[in-house]
């Protein structure tokens, strides 16, 4: 227990910002109980357009809704949304990375050369056009900017990995009868594990940004979901008479990226002592 | 650069030329969408299921996959993109239209930037752990985790509607046109490069000739202005390579908040309604030219690094 107390002393921006992340995913998992049973996307047309006052905090938008339970339920796209992408560019560049660098040769080439190609491409303008291409959708959203950011994580699985290949101690394990299975599984990934568990938790706020600018844009979540960059475009026609409608949903992208900007912060501090 | 490495540099362009022309015919070919029936649907007529395959067949849209994708880049070879459904104007006249007008956009957002960055990044510097640094670095932590979009419209909300300083649709593209837009991009980049400018010249500050230089009894202001920074600026180039092409392509969501008329806009449009050869002439140009500037770039460390002549 002494311990434990000392670790969250010594790392306070990770303890901090820790904290706050745990509060907003159970804000997202309790969304019923935090915006007190009301429906995000059950509106009164009598009630359209409201300031922020006692009734709605936040203030309602042009179908009647609560703003506020709509930013609440918001978060759970955003947040899964999010984590499902740094999962799977995660997990796929990942095992591409090992691959190429373990093996070598035609199989790193083939590799490799897709994920330059993808990386000598402007990320937004492809994922722009998968998405929209594809329809929109948030799982659509989700597998374009998945699509362009992968390369990235398995270039530094990749030069990870090259880094012990040829070490003595890799191919005395290969020399003793190791399968390749093992070799990778116990020797290479993790090797390559910390660095990239650091650009993933750095990237979640970069991905939550991404994806609320899609929704933006019309190529993520679609209507009457509560999604922040899609409240945000269905707010910009309202911004002289209601400004509400686009400064709540705004505040909550930017908010949560600090958050979690901070916490991957705080973890790399933590993680890797040569930084700082 | 030698000779070996150019001629292979442009060797990768070409090949990833292909991999993207491929990758987008691809999905378009394999999308749900169909653009002939978003055509007539937009020209306001409720097509029959024969004239929908009628003019499928005319445009070749029922041929194989192969067929269609050979033709159409033999086609691109020849400098013809296609024409668009949705404007029904050559992607070629569309395209170079938008091109201007973008470009000028990045030009002057990047100049803004570094108005910006490149002060503050020198004073968090120079005065590290100071009240000023701990100030700069906070704003520009701030500033990473906005969403541009956000600080469009919010800027927006201030210049236009409330004081009507500027206009809320920018699409004349004029120079009054142009700062909003501008400034927002400028806003959205200028943290990431506040703090670069932050890191590199403090490396320069702690390296072994700014001591000397200092013992010698130079003024620090001469050495940071004449020694340091002209040093610094290494890093710099190779990032502002790689934001001019990025904003090329990432200034759409801008450019539709303040109805800009340039390239980003253009492509949101022509996706919405399924305009496919729009698209992919719009993505085979965006990667061009982002793989060019990034050639130049490479190149103009030649320029501006000696180390790198005399390695020639």
């Amino acid at each position: 227990m002494m311990k434990k107390e000392n670790f969250f002393l010594k790392n306070k921006t990770f303890t901090i910002f820790g904290v706050l992340a745990i509060l907003i995913i159970l804000a997202a998992i309790f969304a019923p109980v935090v915006s007190g049973g009301v429906d995000p996307t059950a509106g009164d047309l009598s009630q359209a357009i409201e300031p922020p006052g006692p009734g709605h905090i936040f203030g309602t938008d042009k179908m009647g809704r609560d703003i506020y339970a709509r930013v609440i339920y918001g978060a759970r796209t955003s947040l899964v949304a999010s984590f499902a992408i740094v999962a799977l560019v995660f997990v796929v560049g990942l095992i591409l990375g090992i691959v190429a660098g373990y093996f070598g040769g035609i199989v790193d080439i083939v590799i490799m050369r897709i994920a330059d190609m993808m990386i000598a491409f402007p990320g937004l303008v492809l994922a722009l056009a998968v998405a929209g291409i594809m329809g929109a959708s948030v799982r659509n959203a989700v597998l374009a900017i998945a699509l362009v950011t992968w390369p990235k994580y398995a270039r530094l699985a990749r030069s990870l990995v090259m880094k012990i290949r040829h070490r003595d101690y890799v191919d005395a394990a290969i020399v003793t009868g190791s399968k390749t299975f093992y070799m990778l599984y116990r020797y290479m990934l993790p090797n390559a594990l910390p660095t990239l568990v650091i650009t993933a938790a750095t990237d979640i706020g970069s991905m939550m940004l991404e994806l609320a600018a899609l929704s933006f844009l019309g190529f993520g979540a679609v209507p009457p979901s509560p999604e922040w960059g899609l409240m945000l475009s269905e707010g910009r026609a309202y911004m002289q008479s209601a400004p509400w409608l686009m400064v709540f949903p705004g505040l909550a992208i930017f908010v949560t990226v600090v958050v979690f900007n901070m916490l991957g912060d705080g973890l790399r501090d933590i993680l890797d002592p040569k930084t700082e | 650069m030698s000779k070996k490495q150019l001629i292979s540099r442009m060797l990768q362009i070409v090949v990833v030329l292909i991999g993207i022309s491929f990758l987008t015919f691809l999905l378009t070919y394999v999308s749900p969408g169909d653009p002939v029936r978003h055509m007539m649907t937009a020209s306001g007529t409720m097509p029959t299921e024969e004239a929908i395959q009628e003019i499928r067949q005319e445009m070749g849209l029922n041929d194989p996959f192969f067929t269609q994708y050979f033709r159409w880049v033999g086609n691109c070879l020849h400098g013809d993109f296609g024409n668009s459904y949705m404007l029904n104007k050559p992607v070629v006249t569309l395209l170079a239209a938008r091109l201007w007008p973008t470009l000028k956009l990045t030009i002057f957002s990047v100049v803004l930037m570094l108005i910006m960055a490149v002060p503050l990044g020198m004073l968090s510097a120079v005065y590290k752990d100071s009240w000023i640094d701990y100030l700069v670095r906070g704003i520009t932590f701030l500033g990473i985790s906005l969403p541009n979009f956000w600080v469009g419209l919010l800027l927006m909300l201030v210049f236009c509607v409330k004081i009507t300083l500027f206009p809320v649709i920018s699409s004349s593209g004029d120079f009054r046109s142009m700062v909003l837009p501008s400034l927002t991009l400028a806003i959205a980049m200028s943290s990431k490069y506040t703090r670069q400018v932050r890191t590199a010249v403090l490396e320069e500050l702690s390296s072994d000739y700014v001591t000397g230089a200092l013992a010698r009894g130079v003024k620090f202001w001469k050495v940071l202005w004449f020694n340091v920074f002209p040093n610094s600026l290494l890093p710099l180039i190779t990032m502002l390579g790689l934001s001019i092409g990025s904003l090329l392509g990432g200034t759409s969501v801008v450019e539709v908040i303040f109805s800009y008329p340039g390239l980003g806009n253009l492509a949101v449009s022509a996706i919405t309604s399924c305009d496919y050869y729009l698209i992919q002439g719009y993505v085979l140009w965006i990667a061009l030219i982002y793989m060019v500037i990034n050639l130049l770039v490479d190149l103009s460390y030649y320029f501006v690094d000696p180390r790198m002549r005399l390695k020639g």
